[in-house]
């Protein structure tokens, strides 16, 4: 379809300022942040009210024109990489806290508001919304319902499905409905459930209400340093052996140390070859006690060095350090590749040594950080951009990883989503009956495939030609699995 | 042959096909037309490993024989499912989607689920989900799972997160009418107590605070009211429905799930749970207003009455929802052999 063709269909319901055609116009837009993948929308509109959101959808399912729709645009799987014959859909617009109700404890907002701006606006009631990814000061609330972003708090506090109350969305033929309610739960079947983390494929948010938590009293945080992998991983399952279920813990490797150390100073011992941050929370008294509990089981599991922070600076200083991860490995290599594989967490030393193994026969360096808590796991592969082979290398290391990650019983994916980066993976983790039930529910939602197309769930033929390419050492990985 | 290959072979060959777990909740969300396989027979633990928090177990395995191996490591399921008899199994439990008092604090059955194994309306034996806490790759065909009577899918395998039993439990009680109560816990509900559980029911609000000893008792204190003794006896009546207000003679039990601040002048219910979020009331037999009244506060109603004799009990679907639950159904189960005549095909 002519792109002017297009527009003209657009702007007869969007106003025209609002579509965006030209490529200096539409190239900022280009990525999100998986920058390893680019491609130019033919259109972008930034829709400000809901009947543009459905004019947009009824004027490309008519023409059979593909939309993705994009939040903040900071994902890392590539889920809302434009397509280059459609519509881009930048909610960014929408970004207004609709209602704050201190009593139900909910907030009801747009797509567009960000992760954290929803804490800000409630933080003087003292409550927060609880899932917290690391990008929460940019990310969209929209796309954490697309992706079902985790954080750092996760296992105490859930993931983005498990804070949110109701979703009202756009349909592909434009109608509006909403999924969930301001009650615990809903008549018929749980499309909430649904509907957070199909990555864009199965509708367009318009609103969200989510929980808000109130504020723990007290926040307390403890560094260990370990001289081995293992035994840190082991402290880890020994707390929760204990009955600690804490707010958050958190683990990076030494390569991750040594970056993070230099580039925020946190404090953190540059010997150690595993750091583990573990938080309590709640009122003063647990926090106190539990608090004694966890130094003594990480003491008693080979700590090296324990360090509480003893004030609230020195806890977020701390953080600080864990947060400024990824872009403290930025500092020491042109371009870092972020995986996102969960594993069960009593494999962890063994994955880690796989990844060692993996790393000297890839020839690039490695960092781990580490949702220790969920078995959350986030290599990040250091290499350079510029030299095709190492991209060609850093891609087949990262596809190892997350192979490595199904192998051992867990999943390519734990927060960041499949998108466009990890669509080769999913024929290794799903069967081709699998896949297909997935294709069968995304047409329930949305027949003629205009939302997200290619991203997400691979086709059939897709997988049969991955098989093809991926045949390492003449065997093909998983032979148990169909293939066309 | 076992009893997944014998479900898949009939569903392939386009016989429909009912289950039941333990058949303790036969009477809600409708009637099975087809005379039901028991999933029973297909039981056991699959893998249970405390310190990843992760429980695998076959549909058939009982609520018993779950929480006992849970409870050997001082573990539990965190939503503290209702069972209505012995024989309550994981697969029904997950099928109908219930959840007791703890649910306001640690999330519902649905909430917990992590994974599951089921055979789809062809035949097909599926897996979705696994067994780590955090996981978006695929849909999430696991929770969309929870609470579909099995019209999605027969469930074969389950995993679900598990938490430790808390250290401490305790439960005060207050007297009040309903709607002190209620205002009680926006105001409770500000503050950060380790509350685990909030019921009114007979004049009087109970807390249930569990956590850390100190915690525990450091919120007890500021809450006030006296504590209950035999706490853990009152919460499993609740959760189980065995007080005798739950079994009204000549009326019709309605469960109404609405925002937990609903005010009570517009909706008299003998008694709450979960804060106010879910509430019972009872009706003359055969009175389906609860399912208006609930449809104007927000929120959905479900018949627990033993002696209905016809329709599902459910919340009739608005036009929009309805149209989306029949197409899921469709996708999951395109020739509707599965739970023919529960939840869905006999609403309204």
């Amino acid at each position: 379809m002519e792109t002017g063709q297009l527009v003209a269909a657009l702007a007869a319901g969007v106003q025209s300022d609002r579509v965006l055609f030209r490529e200096q116009d539409t190239a900022p837009y280009e990525c999100d942040g998986l920058t390893m993948f680019k491609a130019k929308p033919k259109v972008v509109v930034l829709p400000e009210t809901r009947d543009e959101v459905c004019h947009v959808l009824k004027t490309c399912k008519a023409l059979g024109v593909p939309v993705v729709a994009r939040g903040a645009g900071t994902g890392l799987s590539g889920g809302a990489l434009p397509h280059a014959d459609g519509v881009l859909l930048v909610m960014a617009k929408f970004s207004r806290i609709l209602e704050i109700d201190e009593d139900a404890r909910i907030a009801r907002v747009e797509p567009g508001v960000r992760n954290l701006a929803i804490s800000e606006a409630v933080s003087h009631l003292d409550l927060y919304y609880a899932p917290d990814p690391s990008s929460q000061i940019a990310c969209s609330i929209g796309g954490n319902i697309a992706e079902n972003s985790g954080g750092v708090h996760c296992l105490k506090y859930g993931l983005t499905v498990h804070n949110v109350l109701s979703v009202t969305v756009a349909l592909d033929d434009g109608s509006i409905v909403t999924v969930g309610s301001d009650a615990l739960d809903s008549a018929g079947y749980d499309l909430l459930a649904l509907t957070i983390g199909s990555e864009g494929l199965l509708a367009v948010v318009l609103e969200v209400t989510v929980r808000l938590l109130p504020k723990p009293e007290e926040m307390r945080v403890v560094m260990a340093a370990f001289d081995d992998v293992t035994k840190a991983g082991d402290s880890v399952g020994n707390i929760i052996a204990a009955g600690i279920i804490p707010a958050g813990l958190e683990m990076m490797d030494g390569p991750a140390v040594a970056a993070v150390e230099d580039f925020v100073k946190a404090g953190y011992p540059l010997d150690a070859e595993a750091l583990l941050l573990c938080e309590v929370d709640g009122t003063k008294e647990e926090v106190a006690d539990e608090l004694a509990r966890v130094e003594a089981i990480l003491k008693e599991s080979g700590a090296t060095m324990l360090r509480v922070a003893t004030n609230e600076e020195e806890r977020l200083l701390f953080w600080k350090g864990r947060k400024s991860a990824f872009p403290a490995v930025g500092r020491i290599s042109p371009d870092y590749y972020c995986m996102d594989g969960t594993i069960p967490r009593k494999h962890l030393s063994l994955v880690l040594r796989r990844m060692r193994e993996m790393s000297e026969r890839y020839g690039l360096r490695c960092a781990n950080v580490f949702h220790a808590g969920d078995g959350n796991l986030h290599p990040l592969i250091l290499f350079d951009a510029n030299d095709p082979d190492e991209v060609k290398r850093a891609e087949d290391f990262g596809a190892e990883i997350l192979e490595l990650s199904v192998e051992v019983g867990g999943t390519i994916t734990g927060e960041h989503g499949v998108g466009i980066e990890k669509i080769n993976e999913m024929c290794v983790q799903f069967s081709s009956d699998e896949l297909t039930q997935f294709h069968t529910v995304k047409a329930a939602f949305d027949p003629t495939g205009i939302l997200n197309p290619g991203k997400a769930v691979p086709t059939l033929n897709r997988c049969a030609e991955f098989g093809k390419m991926h045949i390492h050492h003449g065997q093909m990985p998983h032979p148990e699995l169909e293939r066309f | 042959m076992s009893l997944v290959e014998t479900l898949c072979n009939r569903l392939a060959a386009k016989e429909p096909v009912s289950v039941i777990g333990g058949n303790t909740k036969a009477f809600l969300a409708g009637r099975l037309k087809d005379e039901p396989v028991s999933m029973r027979e297909h039981t056991g633990i699959i893998n249970y490993e405390p310190t990843e928090l992760v429980l695998t177990a076959k549909s058939g395995t009982t609520l018993q024989e779950i929480e006992s191996c849970l409870s050997e490591a001082r573990q539990m399921l965190p939503f503290e499912p209702p069972r209505f008899g012995d024989q309550s199994t994981l697969g029904g439990v997950m099928a109908s989607g219930l959840s007791g008092p703890r649910r306001m604090h640690l999330g519902s059955a649905r909430d917990c689920v992590l994974g599951v194994r089921l055979i789809n309306g062809l035949g097909q034996h599926l897996k979705f989900g696994g067994e780590v806490m955090k996981n978006v790759a695929g849909y999430d065909l696991s929770r969309l799972s929870v609470g579909a009577f099995g019209t999605l899918g027969i469930l074969t395998e389950i995993s679900v997160k598990v938490l430790p039993i808390p250290e401490k439990e305790q439960t005060q009680v207050l007297q009040c009418n309903q709607a002190e109560a209620l205002d009680m816990l926006i105001q409770i509900g500000r503050r950060p107590y380790p509350v685990s559980a909030a019921s009114w029911i007979g004049g009087a609000l109970y807390i249930r605070l569990s956590g850390a000893a100190s915690g525990v008792e450091s919120a007890a204190l500021a809450i006030g009211g006296d504590t209950l003794n035999d706490a853990g006896q009152f919460w499993s009546s609740l959760r189980d429905m065995t007080a005798p207000e739950f079994n009204p003679v000549g009326e019709w039990l309605w469960r109404i799930s609405v925002a937990p601040t609903t005010p009570t002048n517009t909706l008299d219910a003998f008694c709450f749970d979960w804060a106010g979020g879910q509430r019972w009331i009872t009706t003359p037999p055969n009175d389906l207003s609860p399912f208006e009244l609930a449809a104007r506060l927000g929120g959905h109603a479900t018949c627990f009455a033993r002696d209905r004799e016809s329709g599902t009990g459910m919340q009739p679907l608005e036009p929009g929802i309805l149209r989306l639950n029949q197409r899921v159904k469709e996708a999951m189960d395109p020739h509707g052999l599965i739970n023919r005549g529960r939840l869905l095909e006999e609403a309204h």
